[in-house]
């Protein structure tokens, strides 16, 4: 009897019967290419994003008016010496800036014996890390001083790359602050509205409907239009990450709604309900861990459309304003066609962008097909 | 299919309340009222704030009286036609929008249906040639479309017309037209400036509805019936026009409805990018300067047309399914 009972127990023959929830998630999710490689992008945006300081070689914010539009420079690795032989001596090809004196439009001539050397990991003024970690080497930096520009300069003459990457910092965590605010509301309300239906349920489901059916950029212009511009850099980010939350959280309460909705009425949760537990443990015994990893896949593909809307209100000057800075706060810049037209590099954070989105969308895509116990496996 | 008309236009009415009353939230929510801005700016320009004339602008508008009591004054006005005035352009803001709005109007409209148009085909093209080269062509092409952002794809558009084609592709008329009178020429001259902002707007719509058309035509294809037509000898795109794609169409129009209000937010945007002369440029402009109640008149306006293009698109649906119609 004994032995028939092991014999018969899968967990013997079949490892895969052991497996949790969240592996079998995971086993199905590496399959998914894209998203795999959403994964890892995703993965350096955000260690890019925290890090932030480390990456970017000078201060985002620091003008230089001899380098005003300087175009992208490439970073040469090799150096012949003055005897013919190679050296690994990373460096830039320094450019000096003449002006046309009829027009004054800006030139760049490269100057072949000048170069600016560059070290990894080299030594630099002391800086805080995430605000907190005293650190004195940064990824990139000069050895003897003077300036280079990977992604080319803006108007300022601040250095692009380093306003990119700082705007990493902004933009993706705008993403995640901004659905964390909605993923707040929309368990709260569409937890409720599915979970005890009733009026709130018919209200609610009207005022999701309503805002679903208002064209959101206008809306969200509006609301922004109304924060006193004087208000300081950090208030101002919380501030625009409320509005965008305050129309955002509908997509996720109807997630949430519809899957609360369709759950009540399984045979496990009447029987916690019968056995007495109450509201709250059936929710969060029994009910959460068959909603966790939905939830965990809208969210993935929210925070993709928080950051667009975050540069698409910044771009059109009611998000963010400078000093912050942003993807959108920088694609302001390559509003005009003239700047576009003679610096087209202001693009770049514009990639950015579109990487991170699309990463964002592959990821969300792998782990909502991941999460679904119904899928069919993939061949 | 008249009484269904009726109730869904009923319906749409609180909705356009719900509209009309967050528009207003949004009049309301700078500091200070209309006035307090009004005076602040005459002050600025060096000009003496006549405290009678105040007075009575506040008489106008309501400005003392409770909040419903200011919104129901001001709903009122908008039924009658009065939007209030605009302090920056000093004119009644129904002046200032009429035009704007019928270029949004028209630029909604088609890129509705161009996303409809293109998406249709190109879907039923993608699911009966499912896993082709050209099912792949259009999958990564949507995908792409679906992320990008437009006024991205604008700008780089806007940068190869100037420095490759050195071409303008700003606007909805060329320079001869703007101020002319509407003749042939001049609505040829809009068709050719309303390709590019329909296109880019339409994208990511069209890019999402080929998906929903793919989808929705593949869960027909391999049903029974469309093997009993197949066999009973009816012509294959006869068969396929006939039985699936119609069945296929109505979550495809039903998703036409959502589409409505994406245009018209996407349409901000490019429409300030590429600078036509619809109500958005005004209303970001207005927004900037706090003029509210001319920003006010647009949101609420761009609210409306989402919604009624909603209602529009219901009624199509009930067209196409009798299902809809009877329940």
């Amino acid at each position: 009897m004994q032995t028939q009972a092991k014999m018969i127990d899968p967990r013997i023959t079949d490892s895969t019967a052991q497996a949790s929830q969240w592996q079998l998630i995971w086993s199905r999710f590496r399959k998914h290419r894209l998203a795999m490689i959403g994964l890892v992008l995703v993965g350096m945006l955000y260690f890019v994003a925290a890090f932030a300081e480390f990456f970017q070689p000078f201060d985002p914010i620091s003008t230089s008016s001899i380098h005003v539009y300087h175009p992208p420079q490439a970073i040469h690795l090799f150096e012949t010496g003055t005897d013919g032989g190679w050296s690994f001596r990373p460096h830039v090809i320094d450019l000096e800036l003449t002006r046309d004196p009829l027009t004054l439009a800006a030139n760049y001539a490269e100057i072949p014996q000048s170069k600016t050397y560059i070290q990894f990991f080299g030594e630099t003024e002391p800086y805080l890390l995430a605000g907190v970690i005293p650190m004195q080497h940064k990824l990139l930096s000069t050895e003897q001083g003077g300036r280079f520009y990977l992604f080319g300069a803006d108007r300022m003459g601040r250095d692009l790359f380093s306003r990119t990457i700082s705007g990493t910092r902004i933009s993706m965590s705008i993403g995640l602050v901004g659905v964390g605010f909605s993923l707040f509301l929309g368990l709260l309300i569409g937890g409720v509205a599915g979970y005890y239906a009733g009026w709130f349920d018919t209200l609610s489901s009207r005022i999701i409907e309503l805002i679903m059916a208002m064209p959101t950029i206008p809306i969200w212009l509006g609301l922004s239009a109304a924060i006193p511009a004087n208000w300081d850099p950090l208030t101002r980010y919380f501030a625009i990450t409320v509005i965008l939350s305050l129309v955002g959280w509908t997509e996720l309460a109807r997630v949430v709604r519809g899957r609360f909705f369709a759950l009540k009425t399984e045979d496990f949760v009447v029987a916690a309900r019968l056995d007495g537990a109450p509201p709250l443990r059936v929710i969060f015994r029994h009910m959460m861990p068959s909603l966790v990893s939905h939830i965990i896949a809208s969210v993935s593909l929210a925070i993709p459309a928080m950051i667009l809307a975050e540069t698409s209100l910044s771009f059109l000057g009611l998000g963010l304003l400078p000093p912050s800075v942003s993807w959108g706060v920088l694609l302001k810049e390559a509003q005009n066609i003239r700047a576009i037209a003679s610096a087209p590099w202001l693009f770049i954070p514009g990639a950015f962008v579109a990487v991170a989105v699309l990463s964002l969308n592959f990821l969300g895509d792998g782990l909502r097909d991941a999460a679904d116990p119904y899928a069919q496996e993939r061949g | 299919m008249l009484t269904y008309i009726f109730k869904r236009t009923l319906w749409a009415i609180p909705f356009l309340l719900g509209a009309s009353f967050l528009a207003f939230v949004i009049i309301q929510a700078p500091p200070g009222d209309y006035l307090t801005t009004y005076a602040a700016k005459l002050e600025a320009a060096g000009q003496t704030v006549d405290t009678a004339r105040l007075n009575a602008l506040r008489e106008r508008f309501g400005l003392d009286e409770p909040y419903l009591a200011q919104y129901w004054k001001w709903i009122t006005n908008v039924l009658r036609g009065d939007f209030g005035m605009s302090f920056e352009w000093q004119q009644p803001v129904s002046d200032l929008i009429g035009d704007r709005m019928m270029f949004s109007v028209i630029l909604a409209v088609s890129t509705i249906l161009f996303t409809w148009a293109v998406a249709l085909p190109v879907g039923v093209y993608s699911a009966i040639r499912k896993y082709t080269a050209g099912d792949y062509i259009v999958t990564v092409i949507a995908f792409l479309g679906l992320a990008t952002p437009n006024f991205l794809i604008a700008l780089a558009l806007m940068y190869f017309g100037v420095v490759y084609l050195g071409a303008d592709v700003t606007g909805l008329f060329s320079p001869q037209y703007a101020n002319a009178a509407w003749s042939w020429g001049k609505f040829l001259d809009l068709v050719s400036h309303l390709i590019i902002p329909v296109t880019i707007i339409g994208l990511s719509s069209t890019a999402s509805l080929i998906r929903v058309m793919r989808a929705n035509l593949l869960d027909e294809l391999y049903k029974p019936y469309v093997t009993t037509a197949r066999a009973k000898g009816l012509g294959e795109f006869k068969l396929l026009l006939k039985y699936p794609v119609r069945l296929a169409l109505n979550p495809f129009v039903s998703t036409i409805g959502w589409a409505f209000p994406q245009i018209i937010s996407g349409s901000t945007i490019v429409a300030f990018v590429l600078s036509l002369p619809t109500a958005d440029p005004l209303m970001l402009q207005a927004l900037m300067s706090q003029d509210m109640y001319l920003a006010g008149a647009f949101i609420l306006l761009l609210c409306v047309l989402s919604i009624v293009g909603m209602l529009v698109s219901d009624i199509l649906l009930a067209i196409v399914d009798p299902r809809i119609r009877y329940n």
